[in-house]
């Protein structure tokens, strides 16, 4: 996934493309909060509830046709590349869209049309505005650190306006080598999304090292704000490990099995990591055992539990299928995980350690 | 038919209900007191609105005693000595709630409850004093029978309003309705977050800007009714209403109205607003005898008579020509600064005007936005609130409200419906409150999706009830046939929802 994204974010140097911002957020970190969503994310998760956000547009101009009151226009692939531009062909009228969503509905490339180009000033100006009755801005996407220049410009116009930052991120960025970043930021809220690396691979299109290291460092700084846990439906499909076909493991649906790996014994004992976030867990090559979803739900809520200090929040998303594209809805199935199973998990979490766990 | 046996006849009025309605019929068969020409004409035009006060004024029309008179010296005329504890208080206050007249013939301030009870119940056992309370509670609700009866909480914090709070989410009464009155510097951060949660759970109390009312009225202020600032030991003589939209109409243009229409219309409400003082000070027997004149609940000069006006919105509309209110005031600065200047306009009228007695405010009337009532249908929005249907996202419609509350010192208020999510996190409302308060918000009403008991246009009613009189069935409640009306004809319920635009799995 390192391929289109990485080069057009080299491209935007100082220009925030954002997709959407939420004036007043009580999801996205604590008290209400201006949410500010980026476009572009390195991750492809299955359940993820807003996949308009994770490429650009790369103006195949399908939207058009469908768009009811002609708020978009150009597109037919005649992108302009150049020093500063980015890839937006097709153009939106904000003031002629009826926020019908039609246009992301007919993309065909898990983008959006209605992307804002913007500066840290134009930014400012809208925070300015809400700035009088919330607690902080939360940058989450799409993945934020993608767009690490523009953060690095905006966060600290923000930060004179007396708000608190949280970055909202899915783990996959080093945070361990960017100080300049986490010193001005209050935080990170970080997502876990399975500890075995070939669930993980699978759900997310990449494996879990990165964010659990992240865990670990932003800890010790005192830079995690809360981590997250989506937990998925008993009754959803089965979830291959590498090597598997996925489509084939699809028309399983109803077996309710998932691959975990060969070392969750070590785990369930304490962590696959070792004291330095190393993994020690073996690779996994499509050979594994299979176990239910709700015990691949435990294997991660156990890990970050035991690594997590008592104090720092642990939200554990139920899974809800509104707004997941097909090819989720395939594999973990359209059903929303089950409170009680949600909350069982999350006793299970404060009873390891992490005291401030709770369903959200 | 005849009007009376209408009324007799109705299967969904209660005995209570149909006494009053024929008491409002007899009280219409003396027209002593007259008015102009020009002023029937201009209400027979719906330009302006007396709210169906009845031709005769035998009391004023909101009246907020001093409760602590009560606790000091009893009453006389109640035979009733200061209370001792908090059965006696709470029994004691009922009983004067019983005497106190109004314009829905049910006391509309019940007093800073919080203030008032708390030497009470500081002596008793925490379980006691929520069992009285609670008792209190239900009678206050199953005998003032009507949604317009209004206690205050606050600004302090204290156990009796932490007890009614609890009682409130417990109970889920439609009666009384409360509001806190807010000052983030003295009312504790717990508190006013315990007061937001009770208000996602049953749509009360309210938030009410204590820093803003005590600079207008001093620290003895009351919300009564809906939202009404009043003085307490005072109150309002009488609230007639400009329906601006139909003002609208006899202005050529948004000048024409500004130095002909409004000045007119203006006018013509000051004459009935005079004639009606006078007679209530004057002719009728409230300040000559009623003893809570004579022992000092109230005093004539703490009242005040409130110019009330509903319909900016549409006004603005229709002097500018537009037609789609989601493009209209509160929406388009042009519509929203001609609102600024209509207010201004109606500021400086009233400022000039010289009111009869209302000595503790100057001999001047004070402005009131309105909160509608059912017959006004679409054609005017409450006060200077944004069309239900058109408002825009909550920070807008914030904004907005923040221009135009500063105007009206015996209330305004606006209502903001937030979804489930929100009882979850009542810290992510009271920033929005903090931050609108600050900014010249005077009175903030929130509730959640999906509750009983739902806020109408400023005052509770429970949809099962709504849903009883849609049956043919009594309600006990005299307002939820406004309910029923301002759901039916305004589409009170269907204001927009503060939420997070997306439900999202990270």
């Amino acid at each position: 996934m390192a391929g289109p994204w990485t080069e057009e974010c080299s491209i935007m140097k100082k220009i925030g493309i954002i997709n959407k911002i939420i004036a007043f957020s009580n999801v996205d970190g604590p008290g209400n909060r201006t949410a500010v969503f980026f476009q572009g994310c390195n991750l492809h998760c299955l359940y993820c509830h807003n996949p308009e956000t994770i490429h650009f547009c790369v103006g195949c101009s399908a939207c058009l046709a469908v768009c009811p009151t002609g708020a978009l226009e150009g597109g037919h692939g005649k992108a302009v590349m150049g020093e500063g531009d980015m890839l937006q062909p097709v153009t939106w009228h904000p003031q002629k869209c009826i926020s019908c969503d039609a246009c992301i509905k007919a993309c065909p490339h898990l983008a959006s049309p209605k992307t804002r180009r913007m500066t840290a000033e134009e930014l400012l100006t809208e925070i300015k505005k809400t700035a009088p009755y919330i607690n902080g801005v939360s940058f989450s996407g799409g993945e934020c650190t993608l767009q690490r220049d523009f953060l690095v410009e905006v966060i600290p116009l923000i930060r004179q306006l007396g708000l608190g930052v949280l970055l909202d991120s899915n783990g996959t960025y080093d945070f361990e080598k960017d100080p300049e970043l986490l010193e001005m930021i209050d935080g990170v809220m970080l997502d876990i999304k399975a500890v075995d690396p070939a669930v993980c691979r699978t759900l997310t299109g990449a494996g879990p090292e990165m964010p659990i290291k992240n865990l670990k460092y932003l800890q010790s700084v005192g830079k995690l704000a809360e981590v997250r846990t989506v937990l998925l439906p008993e009754e959803g499909g089965s979830l291959p490990g590498e090597g598997q076909n996925r489509r084939s493991a699809a028309s399983g649906r109803g077996s309710e099995t998932i691959l975990v790996t060969s070392s969750e014994k070590a785990t369930s004992e304490g962590s696959f990591f070792d004291d330095d976030g190393g993994w020690h867990g073996e690779a996994v090559t499509g050979e594994g055992d299979l176990h239910p979803p709700n015990s691949m739900n435990e294997l991660t809520v156990r890990t970050v539990a035991s690594l997590l200090s008592p104090a720092i929040p642990y939200k554990l998303l139920r899974y809800r299928p509104f707004g997941v594209r097909q090819e989720g809805i395939d594999i973990i199935g359209n059903t929303i995980t089950e409170e009680s199973a949600a909350e069982a998990l999350a006793a299970l979490a404060r009873s390891l350690g992490a005291e401030n766990c709770r369903v959200v | 038919m005849s009007a009376a046996l209408d009324i007799i006849k109705d299967p969904t009025l209660t005995y209570k209900q149909e006494l009053l309605a024929l008491a409002r019929l007899g009280e219409a068969t003396d027209n002593t007191l007259r008015y102009s020409d020009d002023y029937y004409a201009a209400k027979e035009s719906r330009a302006l609105c007396d709210l169906n006060e009845g031709p005769m004024p035998y009391r004023p029309r909101y009246i907020c005693p001093d409760y602590s008179v009560l606790f000091k010296k009893g009453s006389v005329f109640l035979e009733l000595e200061p209370p001792k504890d908090l059965a006696e208080a709470l029994n004691s206050l009922m009983i004067l709630y019983h005497h106190v007249p109004s314009i829905t013939a049910y006391p509309v301030y019940l007093g800073d409850l919080d203030a008032l009870l708390e030497p009470f119940v500081l002596k008793e056992e925490r379980a006691y004093a929520k069992k009285l309370l609670g008792l209190f509670l239900k009678q206050i609700d199953k005998t003032l029978t009507d949604s317009f009866v209004h206690a205050d909480l606050g600004p302090q914090a204290s156990i009796t309003g932490e007890l009614l709070m609890e009682l409130t989410e417990e109970m889920q009464l439609a009666i009384p309705n409360l509001t806190l009155k807010y000052d983030p510097a003295v009312t504790p951060e717990d508190f006013a977050l315990k007061a937001v949660q009770c208000m996602l759970k049953t749509a009360k109390p309210s938030f009410a800007n204590h820093g803003m009312f005590v600079k207008e009225w001093g620290e003895k202020y009351a919300i009564a009714s809906c939202y009404n600032g009043l003085m307490q030991a005072g109150g309002g003589f009488t609230l007639p209403r400009l329906r601006l939209y139909e003002c609208s109409l006899a202005a050529k243009d948004a000048e024409d109205f500004l130095n002909r229409v409004l000045p007119y219309y203006a006018d013509l409400q000051f004459e009935y607003m005079d004639k009606r003082v006078k007679f209530i000070v004057e002719e009728s027997s409230f300040f000559k005898t009623n003893f809570l004149v004579t022992e000092g609940f109230v005093k004539q000069e703490n009242f005040t008579g409130m110019f009330g006006l509903v319909g900016l919105a549409e006004c603005c509309n229709h002097l500018l020509g537009i037609t789609d209110p989601k493009k209209g005031f509160g929406l388009n600065e042009e519509a929203t600064a001609l609102g600024r200047r209509i207010m201004d306009k109606l500021t400086e009228l009233v400022e000039a005007h010289e009111a009869p007695y209302c000595e503790s405010t100057g001999h001047r009337y004070r402005l009131h936005a309105q909160v509608g009532i059912d017959s006004d249908g679409r054609e005017d929005a409450p006060g200077t609130r944004i069309p239900i249907g058109a408002e825009p996202a909550m920070l807008d419609q914030l904004a907005v409200n923040e221009q135009f509350h500063p105007y009206f010192p015996t209330g305004t208020g606006d209502i903001f419906k937030f979804e489930e999510t929100y009882l979850k996190t009542p810290e992510a409302v009271l920033p929005i409150i903090q931050g609108s308060l600050k900014r010249g918000l005077r009175y903030f009403s929130g509730y959640l999706e999906n509750n009983d008991v739902v806020r109408v246009t400023d005052y509770l009613v429970k949809r099962s009830e709504i849903d009883k009189l849609t049956a043919g069935k009594q309600s006990l409640n005299n307002v939820t046939i406004f309910g029923k009306g301002a759901k039916d004809f305004g589409g009170a319920l269907d204001r927009r929802v503060q939420h997070h635009e997306e439900d999202r799995n990270h």
